[in-house]
């Protein structure tokens, strides 16, 4: 046997004896070859829910923020919920591709792409919301530190909206660079596969004239590794940074010290779900099983037991502190997201984010396909309406009880929520038929020692 | 290699047939068809040639262009010659006086470039004080009503003046050539000179005569009075000079005879103080919860049937005397010891009685006069002149008219098939009229069957005077021009009766000839006249004391009036007998805001919410919460669930209302709301709520509002209420401090004990307990120049929402309208939370062993037993000075102001409401929509005589923005300036916030903190003060006064 460094016990990341070529032929497929029924059917409806939450969002510049449910006492709703939900979401892909690389977890370089491409439409999705809430979207940019003839007008620094404008653009940012990095070399492979003149340009443009030189590899490696450093305070600080819009504020269930923790705990909860809830799709339906193995499926969802298991440690903290504090106005704003008119959004988030994860420690469950993808949409769900629960229930019955009223989204509210949905699948769907989803050239790192162990070739 | 390959066009190239090279060197190988088409004539003759065709592109792009130019350009018009007294930018105030027939105050009237905008009370005015009402300081948008009348109507078409006169003119002597009877059907005239024309007319006809009438009567008093005293008369009250005061199912703080100043004089033995802690004690008997009631110390809830019984029991039990009267059963001890009570008081107490029967009126002067009260707070010889209303002449009109015998009826003022309880009979009886007509200056139920409309001015746009008491002159000027061809009813009546004199002049006469000899001493008629007309009343009390002689006019002769009372006993034996209520009982009352409809268009009073329901836009049957809950009624008005609709009726009368749960209402009783279920009157009221008049009804010779025998179905649908409180306690929260007299009078500081957070801080104390303004997050801010402070006696404010209004009005304040309410979304900068108090509370959990979850679900249920308490609490910004919503701007919208005012920048704001999230005081208002020159709000901002109302110093908002109280920072900007120009510091009270200067009892003060002799300072040392939820810590600028209650400790 020859000198190997790696350990026998691992299950193989691929499956298959797959050779490079095999892996190149697989992962170009998708781009390379039509597109079936099935993708027309999903993406024509992703579009039409695309263009209706574009519409609902026109409907709401033209006429004003009243076309939603908002009130005098709950200002923020949906469109804050969503925001936080679909921030959250983009948590994951960084996460995998910086956090994992940092921690050389290898499993990762199957599902990193996606789940990086995730992050992006994720975190589009969710900076919409900040903007489309503002009452004149037209003067949005006034938000940024901007010289400008107004007089000293200046934006303000102690506000966490403002803390959120930087900490989110930056991780689109960053997320983007660091996307796109893993993309350059695959992007030359499929530029040197393509015998469409046109593709071909295209792809020669996007792969920025990768020749894949010794030293442009090792400048990648380099790259990759501070953009990896870069990201992984990031993904901390960006839902740290989201929570402190409640976190600083002086409502009670807002104002937690418990919430960036918990944040991002949640974030990484729902990333992870929201990434299974697409990799056990697209594996499918992209023949992908081979890369995205169940072992992939069960390392996530041991995540999704610790996140979720977190997130439900904070909701019993907070739960305690409330009554610990001896604060009325803390008691009773837990007290009324349990047993109050919204306690079915609590025992939904309960049931979704504390109970059904812990099925995953069955290891029949958590290995099983099926039973993820019905749990990675129950967790979906829970987060969503974790975050209306911090900010609906909390807002609804603050301080004095004569502004206590009740939120009730309107057909706009919906529309834009599911329109959000739309644009999120109609990226993902286009990014499925022209980029490599799986990180090819990674990939093919791994897989000579996948390959050989845990069955020895035969010498 | 040289290119020798050869490529061919076609086949044809290659065999080159003759064809095609005879064709090769044409330009189209193919023939085109140029002379077929050219020789087409149809081409020739179509209509668009060349020449048009330029013409159409011509015409295109300059239609093009032009679309899309800017907004169309608004033209200011500078004036060519300024008069004089007008500065453009600052304000001029006049004096005048406010008379709709129901309530009268002397006001002042700000105007801007000649457009009236803002309605206060005349300080000088001895009924107002300075105080205001809603009613008045709306009345301004009333003005400015898009459907009032632009011209005379004659046969529902607009017409001109000269037809009018000259078809009335005609018909008059006409039916005066046939002797043929005229009647004048009035409200109240207190006008001297109007009622000098009023005379002239009958003189020039005399078969004329005049029935007055008030829509909500006060009849009952002045015959009681009569049969009492021999004087027909409504004495004045004075409530400061009582220390106990009854009330019986009398509205006197917000709606009876003259509420401003009662409210007033109610208030100044309402605030006590550490000097004198005295304060009167205020009791009340009656089945509706008023908004006195909701102030009083101890309420007795009764039937309406039970309240005559009430009152002869009391006077039995105070004079041991032994009229016959219905026992109470339990509530008998409770009325025993108001007898108590109030005989201990003898001399000091006063009984005021709100039911318009005469014979429980004569039981009431009889109480009056065993305790004293004649001469010491009841006075007959100052006596009311704003309700003269004879009832029983009015239903003797209504017969009349329907014999026929009515030849000619001009309504004024009154509008007779909307609010008499037989109004669909007089409409019927008003088509046998030859010449009807009405002066009402706008489209109401009335008018709607008059053959003539002779609209009369709006009194902003009137010359007016006014007697409203003995001892009371006073004079109204127009501040604009009259907007349509509309005429003053005074002017109208001279002309018809051959005097062309207008109304200044004829009333400059009158008062010349009639009151100027008194007052000769003070100078020439034109001081006297330039004097009286500056101040808006005339002052020399001693002087107008004497009786001014008041004109008399013909009034019809009363033919249906009952026998007077003989005595008490057949008082009492006629409330006895009235006593037998049959079925559900109804009681019929005013809301503060719309009161009898009159201004029901009018979209501020229509958005005011009702200071004890907070219901906005519509009336509603009100019924006892546990009896709704045995007749399966949702009793919770709030954003989940829906009001229940019922019908209720009354023989052939049926209202079909929303019910809506009203704690502290008499079980078995019923009430709704006058002044709502108006038609014809405007795109604001009309189809809104169901005109609870029909439930009035004329008995003993009164209208009543109390009557029984209605029937009410169960459920017929689902209807919601638009309210702007659906919570309705305080959840044990320290929101409210209150104490009763008796606590305070051991401890200064009862009710309101230092509040002191635990803290691990060991510098602070010795236990580490802090007060919340000891731990800072942020730097405080220094006010070295003005320091502005707004102080709220929670012991002065009855809740009557006249701060509500005159804010609304100084500020701007959008209409929303119904629908957006009811999604929470009113726009008021100042709102006055009302709270019940509940049954449940920490203690009774803790002994009842009562759960959280119960515990808290069970306090927001309002207590169901009688004795409900209620508190008001006015709530605006509390300009914070560590403000949560200034940390949270992200573009510093909302920033600390040098003087301690949280300022909002709305050109600078982008709308994230995130300031309103973080407000604990929820008073922030966003606009959700835009509010002005939008369809879709209808309202006064949407037409351009409507938005002539709006303040220029204030801007409007547009959509997107958020909005709040800036505690009128226009004013305290105008008060700086005029203390500049003087070169003085501004003085204390010089700068009043509208809501201050509105309120008729002074609960509010305002001013600098700086400044150490000002009032507000003053306070701030009360040890009654405390300020809105203070544990938080955003240390607010804005500070209340623990209520006290005068409760004994039984009671309590």
């Amino acid at each position: 046997m020859e000198n190997h460094s790696t350990a026998n016990v691992r299950q193989p990341l691929i499956l298959e004896e797959k050779t490079y070529h095999q892996i190149t032929e697989d992962i170009a497929k998708p781009i390379e070859g039509k597109a079936n029924n099935l993708f027309k059917v999903v993406f024509t409806i992703s579009a039409i829910l695309a263009l209706w939450g574009v519409g609902c969002f026109a409907y709401t510049i033209g006429t004003g923020i009243g076309v939603w449910g908002l009130n005098k006492t709950v200002g923020w709703a949906w469109d804050i919920t969503n925001f936080v939900w679909w921030v959250g979401i983009g948590h994951a892909g960084t996460l995998i591709s910086a956090i994992l690389l940092l921690f050389r977890q290898r499993w990762r370089m199957s599902i990193n792409r996606s789940a990086e491409a995730m992050t992006i439409f994720a975190v589009i999705c969710a900076a919409l919301f900040p903007v489309m809430h503002m009452g004149r979207v037209w003067v949005a940019y006034w938000v940024f530190p901007l010289p400008n003839q107004f007089g000293s007008l200046w934006a303000n620094f102690n506000s966490p909206l403002l803390w959120d404008v930087f900490a989110i653009s930056t991780y689109f940012t960053v997320s983007l660079v660091f996307w796109y990095t893993g993309l350059i070399p695959d992007f030359a492979t499929i530029r040197d596969r393509q015998v469409k003149p046109r593709m071909r340009r295209i792809y020669k443009i996007l792969s920025f004239g990768w020749s894949g030189s010794a030293k442009q590899w090792s400048r990648f490696e380099e790259v990759s590794l501070v953009l990896a450093g870069l990201s992984t305070p990031l993904v901390l600080s960006v839902h740290t940074i989201v929570s402190m819009d409640f976190a600083t504020s002086v409502i009670p269930g807002w104002h937690t010290t418990i919430f960036p923790p918990y944040f991002v705990a949640g974030a990484i909860f729902s990333g992870f779900a929201m990434v299974l809830t697409l990799l056990i799709i697209m594996r499918k339906v992209l023949n992908l099983e081979d890369y995205i193995t169940v072992t992939h499926v069960e390392l996530m969802n041991k995540i999704i037991i610790l996140t979720g298991s977190i997130v439900g440690v904070a909701y019993l903290t907070e739960l305690f502190v409330s009554w610990y504090s001896g604060v009325e106005y803390e008691q009773y704003a837990f007290l009324n997201r349990a047993t109050g008119p919204y306690w079915w959004s609590y025992w939904s988030m309960m049931t979704c984010n504390v109970i059904t994860p812990q099925l995953f420690w069955f290891k029949k469950i958590r290995t099983s396909l099926i039973a993820t993808f019905i749990i990675s949409i129950f967790v979906n769900i829970g987060m969503w309406f974790e975050r209306f629960v911090i900010i609906v229930t909390s807002l609804h019955r603050d301080y004095l009880p004569s502004s206590w009223t009740m939120f009730h989204p309107t057909f706009v509210d919906v529309g834009i929520f599911i329109g959000t949905i739309g644009i999120f699948f109609t990226f993902f769907l286009l990014f499925a038929r022209t980029f490599p989803v799986i990180a090819l050239s990674e990939l093919k790192t791994i897989l000579k020692s996948t390959k050989e162990n845990p069955n020895p070739p035969h010498h | 290699m040289s290119n020798t390959k050869k490529y061919w066009k076609g086949i044809e190239e290659l065999k080159a047939t003759p064809e095609f090279l005879q064709s090769k060197n044409n330009e189209f190988i193919e023939d085109l068809p140029v002379d077929e088409f050219l020789g087409n004539d149809s081409i020739v003759d179509t209509s668009t040639n060349r020449r048009d065709f330029l013409k159409f592109l011509g015409f295109s792009v300059t239609a093009a262009s032009l679309a899309a130019c800017e907004t169309p350009v608004r033209k200011a018009i500078p004036y060519l010659n300024k008069p004089e007294e007008i500065l453009p930018g600052v304000a001029n105030f006049y004096a005048s006086t406010y008379w709709d027939g129901n309530d009268y105050s002397g006001v002042i009237v700000k105007t801007r470039e000649g457009r009236p905008i803002f309605i206060e009370g005349n300080d000088l005015c001895p009924i107002s004080n300075g105080g205001s009402h809603a009613r008045i300081g709306a009345s301004v948008l009333s003005l400015y009503d898009s459907s009032r009348y632009k011209a005379p109507q004659i046969s529902g078409k607009e017409s001109d003046w000269k037809s009018l006169d000259s078809a009335v003119s005609g018909k008059l002597n006409d039916i005066a050539a046939g002797s043929g009877a005229i009647r004048i059907l009035t409200s109240t005239i207190i006008s001297p000179s109007q009622k000098a024309a009023v005379a002239e007319f009958t003189t020039k006809y005399p078969t004329a005569q005049v029935v007055t009438y008030d829509a909500i009567s006060y009849n009952a008093i002045s015959i009681a009075n009569n049969a009492s005293f021999g004087k027909a008369v409504i004495p004045t009250y004075d409530f400061s000079k009582a220390e106990v005061v009854l009330g019986i199912s009398c509205d006197f703080l917000a709606n009876w005879l003259s509420p401003i100043e009662h409210a007033r004089q109610l208030s100044s033995t309402r605030k006590v103080n550490v000097e004198d802690k005295k304060m009167s004690r205020h009791l009340q008997i009656e089945s509706n919860l008023s908004v006195t009631g909701a102030n009083a110390d101890k309420r007795v809830v009764l039937k309406p049937s039970q309240i005559g019984s009430a009152v002869v029991s009391l006077y039995n039990k105070l004079t041991g005397s032994s009229l016959s009267t219905k026992s109470l059963d339990k509530k008998d001890a409770i009325i025993s010891e108001i007898a108590s009570e109030l005989n201990k008081n003898k001399g000091k107490a006063l009984v005021v009685c709100g039911i318009n029967d005469s014979a429980i009126q004569q039981v009431i002067n009889a109480i009056n006069m065993h305790l004293g009260a004649y001469g010491n707070s009841i006075f007959l010889d100052t006596p009311d002149f704003t309700k003269q209303g004879n009832d029983a002449a009015v239903m003797g009109l209504v017969s009349e008219m329907n014999a026929g015998k009515v030849d000619a009826l001009f309504i004024h003022g009154v509008n007779p098939v909307y609010t008499l309880p037989n109004g669909e009979a007089f409409k019927a009886a008003l088509s046998k009229v030859d010449l009807s007509l009405s002066f009402s200056d706008r489209p109401d139920e009335t008018t709607a069957v008059c053959k003539y409309v002779a609209p009369d001015n709006h009194y902003l746009e009137s010359w007016s005077d006014a007697n409203p008491r003995k001892g009371v002159l006073a004079l109204g000027q127009p501040t604009i021009n009259p907007l349509f061809s509309t005429r003053q009813s005074i002017e109208s009546l001279l002309i018809w009766s051959g005097n062309t004199t207008n109304a200044h002049d004829y009333i400059a006469k009158y008062w010349e000839l009639n009151f100027y000899p008194s007052f000769a001493t003070l100078g020439g008629f034109a001081t006297f006249w330039n004097k009286s007309l500056h101040d808006g009343v005339v002052l020399n009390n001693a002087q107008i004391a004497q009786d001014l002689g008041t004109i008399k006019i013909t009034t019809i002769p009363v033919t249906e009036v009952s026998a007077p009372i003989a005595d008490l006993n057949s008082a009492a034996a006629l409330i006895s007998a009235a006593s037998n209520a049959k079925g559900t009982e109804v009681f019929v009352y005013q809301k503060t805001g719309i009161g009898n409809g009159n201004q029901a268009n009018n979209p501020w009073l229509q958005e005011l919410p009702d200071p004890i329901s907070k219901v906005t836009w519509d009336n509603y049957v009100l019924m006892n919460p546990s009896e709704m809950e045995d007749k399966g009624f949702n009793t919770i008005n709030g954003q989940v669930q829906e009001a229940d609709i019922i019908d209720v009726t009354i023989g052939s009368n049926k209202l079909t209302l929303p019910v809506l749960a009203q704690p502290g209402l008499a079980k078995g009783v019923i009430g709704i709301a006058v002044g709502y279920g108006r038609e014809n009157v405007g795109k604001t009221a009309n189809g809104i709520g169901a005109n609870a008049f029909k439930f009035t009804q004329f008995i003993n010779g009164t209208f009543q509002s109390e009557t029984s025998g209605a029937t009410l179905s169960g459920s017929v649908g689902k209807y919601h209420l638009a309210a702007t409180q659906t919570h309705h306690t305080m959840m044990g929260r320290q929101i409210v401090k209150e104490a009763t007299l008796e606590e305070y009078k051991k401890d200064n500081k009862a009710g309101n004990e230092d509040l002191l957070l635990a803290t691990n801080l060991k510098t602070i104390g010795k236990d580490g307990k802090a007060a919340p303004k000891e731990l800072n997050l942020w730097e405080s801010f220094e006010n070295k120049n003005h320091f502005w402070n707004m102080s709220i006696d929670l012991n002065a404010c009855f809740g009557c929402g006249a701060c509500v209004v005159s804010c609304t009005s100084e500020n701007n304040v959008p209409v929303v309208g119904k629908d957006e309410v009811r999604r929470s979304r009113e726009m008021h900068w100042l709102r006055i939370d009302r709270y019940y108090s509940s049954d449940m509370n920490e203690e009774v959990a803790e002994k009842e062993g009562v759960g959280a979850i119960d515990k808290f679900l069970k306090m927001e249920i309002p207590s169901a037993n009688d004795n409900v308490e209620v508190v008001f609490q006015p709530v605006m910004c509390q300009h914070c000075n560590h403000a949560p919503c200034e940390t949270v701007c992200p573009v510093l919208a909302t920033t600390h102001s040098l003087e301690g005012l949280n300022q909002m920048t709305y050109n600078r704001c982008i709308g994230t409401r995130y300031c309103a999230n973080n407000c604990p005081y929820k008073v922030r208002r966003f606009n959700w929509f835009r509010y002005n020159e939008n369809a879709q709000f209808d309202f006064n901002m949407n037409d351009d005589l409507g938005k002539m109302v709006l303040n220029p110093d204030v801007t409007v908002r547009s959509r997107g923005v958020m909005e709040k109280c800036s505690m009128c920072v226009q004013r305290i900007q105008a008060g700086k300036l005029v203390a500049k120009k003087n070169s003085e510091r501004p003085k204390d009270g010089a700068i009043k916030t509208a809501c201050q200067k509105s309120c008729p009892t002074n609960a509010i003060s305002f001013g600098d903190f700086n400044d150490m002799n000002s009032q507000v300072r003053k306070t701030w040392n009360n040890e009654r003060k405390y300020q809105l939820l203070e544990e938080v810590g955003v240390q607010p600028s804005v500070f209340y006064l623990t209520k006290i209650r005068n409760k004994t400790s039984k009671e309590a």
